[in-house]
């Protein structure tokens, strides 16, 4: 069971996620440059939150055009996983992995807060440890994280519950008051049509950690572990 | 003039680069012939204030500087102080107040460039970014402006460049209406064995030009930023830089792979003035001189003379010189990040900088001439304050009118201690500042432990960058600090007081103090008030350093913050003296913040100093009075206060730590039932004869507000009997959620009784409504 962790120019969170798998969980993990084209030893791909390529004409934009962006592709038609976090999430959708976009906040600015956020099913390898409709603490921390996807698409997201986490007021409710970006149906993270493709907006390796806050985000990497090495 | 000549120059020509006729006069001197135009203007940026502190340099000789955890002291890009166990710590502050005053984004974001710049070129990973900054009143449109242009300044490179900004502070004042002060603070872990020091040496090495293209942009800043501002300082926007957060991420990650190979020699960012103070810095340094081929520099656009690559202020870029022979190895490490690098020159025998454009000498001088011999203004002080500060300082609480146990009458309305109390925390410097630091990525590198806005101190886990979170345990607090109205009603006593305070509040978190980078933001030193604040303000904060044992590792110095209004009337700022701290947590899970944490724990007031109202915010709040003597520093009782204070965090015994600043006592003890929304009833004796105002507002300094579990009273109350005799008082207990602030006098007449959620709403709304006018 191995992790890889895509460093594009620019990436600033790589660094947090392998602290969290290897410097946490004592899982292999391998730091892949983005000009790398073999990653067939890898189980797990995490695109992190950053900025790459400065965020230059459009977030995600130019990663897309990355040597190891056909790579992760391949990846994921294999069925394997792969996890995009922020930024990663933004390349995701830019890439044509997960449906939709991601576009300004509501409010214009960059939000760091935490945010409660909803577990809508837990059968997925993602969630695996987590109740469903267990409600979470994560930190968010993005200028552009207002989930948006055209009527159709949307349907099709929801018709096939690829909606993961909701944001969500802390007892549950998904109302406007709590949704920090403006995303449409208070979308904070979905999967692909296999369940094999992870995107989300906040940051679980933010919250992996008792000595800098909370711990909600540890079980998304601890069942990820614990699937795979025992598969 | 003399026997060399006339000037080539008119009087204009020189004075535009920031030179003065006796100055020029030197140059001839020193160059022993006219200087050409790139000459010129190279000593106009490198005479200016910003690089050669003339004005300053006396002054700041007296700080204490050194100290057993001292590893680098001033005259390198950035302090280092050992932190124990080999970790090292890198950190420094400095100003970008002309740049965000005509253009507030990019002068900002630019600001945090320059400084992450400085921390990354000793070696060092940055880890933390904090700012300290003064903006006008938020009711004034241009103001708002300026404020929202400046957040995002900084959001914008700090976010990108993944630095968490952990920290600060912002003042609201009239004082900062056209000069708002923008000082950014950066703090670096050591990633190299060596620190990279920036003097050349290696007669033949070759010297490396690296990171981004020269452009015409920033033009002359150094010299911008040694002016005032005036009417036309908008047309100066062209001195204002452009930065790339995205291109300077690449920077760190390329540099510190770079110094990591052994095949840098020395090391300088390109700040202000450019490729001028960069070789002419090195070569001073190492006693040698720098040979640099215009032609090699890669150009952004085409058609660029000597005197615009030498006074571009082009952000990104650095100057290496390299181990001759090694140098293809740095290149392929700058290509493989996409950065420009190149050999430019090399580092030659005669002490000279030379620069060379399409094969001939374009500015050939001294390297001492440009970074070391350069003038010094020795400027007579005022022998006695001057007339605003001896008349302030007749000021007594006898002019205000007499006040009850409900209140006072404010301008004819009488107004209870409770409305006061929300009008403070109304006020935009005392209340919330969460509209600004949640737009700030305050979490990215995973070493955040106390989250701003809920503590007196940023702390953060020094964490080597692939070293595990379970075996690292020592943290560092930072914090920046200065009330300026103290400063300019008595600039010795309010310098000592910013020291002290930013050494309570690191000791607030339970963070050891240990070292000072000190940002100096003053009016023109030509002028005799102005110099007058420099002087005791730099007197100030060496006794300060001094008393507190935190000797000051670099800084950077800001004059000429003036506005002048198109009838040609000088507006200074406050005299601002920024102290950033750093202070050493030994053990992370051995800190607390400023809001109580449970029901029942009892409330002690440490520190047994008389408060008051003289310079305090409710004077100026409430009755719009700006006047009085500043409270004084007891450093005795205030070293004691602070080390009652760390080692009751570290026993465990203390829960929340707040100290009194601006509001006083009420204030703080408002804010620390604000963050768990937790309610408090407090017994405060009050003295003969003495004002509820001054009791229940009035400033002081040494004073700390502390809850303690019940369990551990009786261990506490024996610490504090025996080391700190009478100066402390058992004042009340937290109580219920929700619930409320009640303050009382000894004999149970209330004086403020408010609802928790009151103050909430107060004080978190204040900054954002008045942006939605």
């Amino acid at each position: 069971m191995k992790f890889g962790v895509i460093v594009f120019p620019g990436s600033n969170c790589d660094r947090d996620i392998s602290t969290v798998t290897q410097g946490i969980l004592n899982a292999p993990t391998r730091m892949v440059w983005h000009q790398e084209t073999d990653i067939s030893d890898l189980d797990v791909v995490v695109i992190p939150g950053g900025f790459s390529y400065g965020d230059y004409l459009r977030c995600g934009a130019i990663a897309q055009f990355s040597p190891v962006m056909n790579s992760i592709i391949e990846h994921a038609k294999q069925g394997k996983y792969v996890l995009g976090i922020c930024n990663g999430f933004q390349v995701l959708t830019e890439v044509g992995l997960l449906p939709g976009a991601l576009i300004r906040n509501r409010g214009l600015h960059f939000i760091c807060d935490r945010a409660t956020i909803k577990v809508e099913r837990n059968d997925l390898i993602w969630t695996k440890n987590y109740q469903a409709q267990q409600v979470i603490t994560l930190p968010i921390a993005h200028g552009e994280g207002c989930y948006y996807a055209d009527e159709d698409t949307l349907k099709a997201i929801e018709d096939g519950d690829r909606v993961l986490f909701r944001y969500s007021s802390s007892s549950g409710e998904i109302n406007s008051d709590n949704n920090p970006n403006g995303s449409i149906n208070n979308i904070a993270g979905i999967v692909n049509q296999k369940g094999n493709v992870l995107g989300l907006m906040p940051h679980p390796e933010r919250a992996a950690d008792g000595n800098i806050g909370g711990t909600d985000g540890l079980a998304m990497f601890q069942g990820l572990l614990t699937a795979l090495t025992t598969a | 003039m003399s026997e060399i000549g006339s000037t080539p120059f008119s009087a204009e020509e020189i004075a535009a680069e920031g030179i003065k006729p006796e100055e020029y006069q030197e140059i001839v001197n020193r160059l022993g012939r006219h200087p050409n135009k790139a000459e010129l203007g190279m000593f106009g940026v490198m005479w200016s204030e910003h690089c050669c502190y003339k004005n300053s340099r006396p002054l700041l000789s007296q700080f204490p500087t050194t100290g057993d955890r001292v590893l680098v002291g001033p005259g390198e890009n950035a302090g280092v102080v050992d932190l124990g166990n080999g970790l090292r710590l890198a950190f420094k502050i400095e100003s970008h107040n002309h740049p965000s005053a005509v253009e507030p984004f990019q002068g900002a974001a630019t600001g945090v460039g320059g400084i992450l710049r400085d921390i990354f070129t000793m070696g060092a990973r940055p880890i933390a970014i904090l700012n300290s900054l003064r903006f006008g009143n938020l009711e004034d449109a241009r103001t708002r402006r300026i404020f929202q242009g400046v957040v995002e300044g900084i959001s914008h490179y700090g976010n990108c460049i993944g630095v968490p900004t952990v920290g600060g502070e912002i003042y609201f004042d009239r004082a900062y209406t056209g000069n708002p002060l923008v000082n950014a603070m950066a703090l670096g872990l050591m990633e190299t064995d060596e620190i990279v020091k920036s003097g050349a040496s290696g007669i033949g090495n070759p010297v490396l030009y690296v990171g981004s293209t020269t452009g015409r942009d920033g033009m002359g800043g150094a010299s911008f930023a040694s002016s005032e501002l005036t009417d036309n300082s908008m047309d100066d926007r062209p001195a204002v830089q452009v930065g790339d957060p995205f291109l300077e991420k690449s920077l760190v990650e390329a540099c510190l792979e770079a110094f990591k190979t052994g095949a840098v020699i020395a090391a300088q960012d390109m700040g202000a003035a450019g490729l001028t103070c960069s070789t002419s810095e090195m070569a001073d340094k190492g006693g040698v001189g720098i040979e640099l081929d215009l032609d090699k520099i890669p150009a952004r656009e085409a058609g660029m003379t000597p005197y615009e690559y030498l006074l571009s202020e082009s952000q990104e870029r650095m100057l290496f010189v390299a181990d001759k022979g090694r140098e293809q190895e740095l290149i392929d490490i700058f290509h493989r990040w996409g950065l420009h690098a190149v050999v430019a020159g090399s580092v030659i025998e005669e002490p000279v900088v030379r620069i060379l454009f399409e094969g001939n000498i374009a500015a050939e001088v001294t390297a001492t001439a440009l970074a070391d011999d350069t003038p010094i203004y020795k400027r007579e002080l005022l022998k006695e304050p001057p007339a605003y500060a001896k008349e302030a300082a007749k000021w007594t609480p006898d002019s205000l009118p007499g006040c009850d146990y409900q209140g006072i009458d404010v301008k004819g309305t009488y107004k209870t201690w409770k409305e006061i109390l929300l009008q403070l925390l109304d006020t935009p410097t005392i209340a919330s500042k969460k509209w600004v630091y949640s737009q700030y990525d305050h979490q990215v590198q995973n070493n955040t432990i106390l989250l701003p806005g809920g503590a007196d101190a940023a702390v953060i886990r020094v964490r080597p960058i692939d070293a595990k979170p379970e075996d690292c345990n020592t943290g560092v607090a930072a914090t920046t600090d200065c009330n300026p109205r103290y400063v300019y009603l008595d600039p010795y006593e309010g310098a000592k007081a910013a020291v002290a305070e930013a050494a309570r509040n690191l000791s607030c978190v339970g963070a050891e103090p240990i070292a000072v980078t000190d940002n100096l933001n003053f009016g023109s030193p030509e002028k005799p008030v102005g110099y007058w604040q420099l002087a005791n303000a730099c007197l100030g904060v060496a006794d300060g350093c001094r008393e507190m044992s935190t000797p000051v590792t670099g800084g950077n110095v800001s004059l000429y913050n003036e506005t002048v209004d198109s009838q040609g009337n000088p507006q200074p700022i406050y005299p601002t003296p920024v102290i950033g701290m750093v202070g050493l947590v030994p053990d992370i899970s051995k800190i607390c913040g400023q809001s109580w944490t449970k029901e029942g724990d009892v409330i002690y007031l440490l520190g047994n100093a008389i408060a008051t109202l003289g310079a305090s915010e409710y004077l100026a709040a409430i009755h719009d009075t700006v006047a009085g003597k500043p409270p004084q520093v007891d450093f005795e009782l205030e070293k004691s206060v602070q080390a009652v204070c760390r080692h009751g965090i570290r026993e465990g015994w203390i829960k929340s730590a707040h100290d009194l600043a601006e509001g006083g006592l009420s204030v703080a003890l408002a804010e620390s039932c604000i963050g768990n929304n937790l309610g408090a009833t407090v017994n405060i004796p009050v003295a003969d004869s003495q004002r509820l105002d001054e009791l229940l507002f009035g400033e002081v300094a040494g004073q700390i507000v502390v809850s303690v579990s019940t369990e551990m009273v009786d261990t506490w109350e024996a610490y504090l009997e025996s080391n700190l005799n009478n100066s402390w008082l058992k004042i009340g207990t937290v109580d219920k959620s929700q619930s409320e602030l009640n303050i009382l006098t000894n004999d149970n007449l209330s004086l403020i009784n408010v609802k928790i959620e009151e103050l909430v709403t107060t004080w978190s709304q204040a900054i954002e409504t008045r942006l939605i006018l």
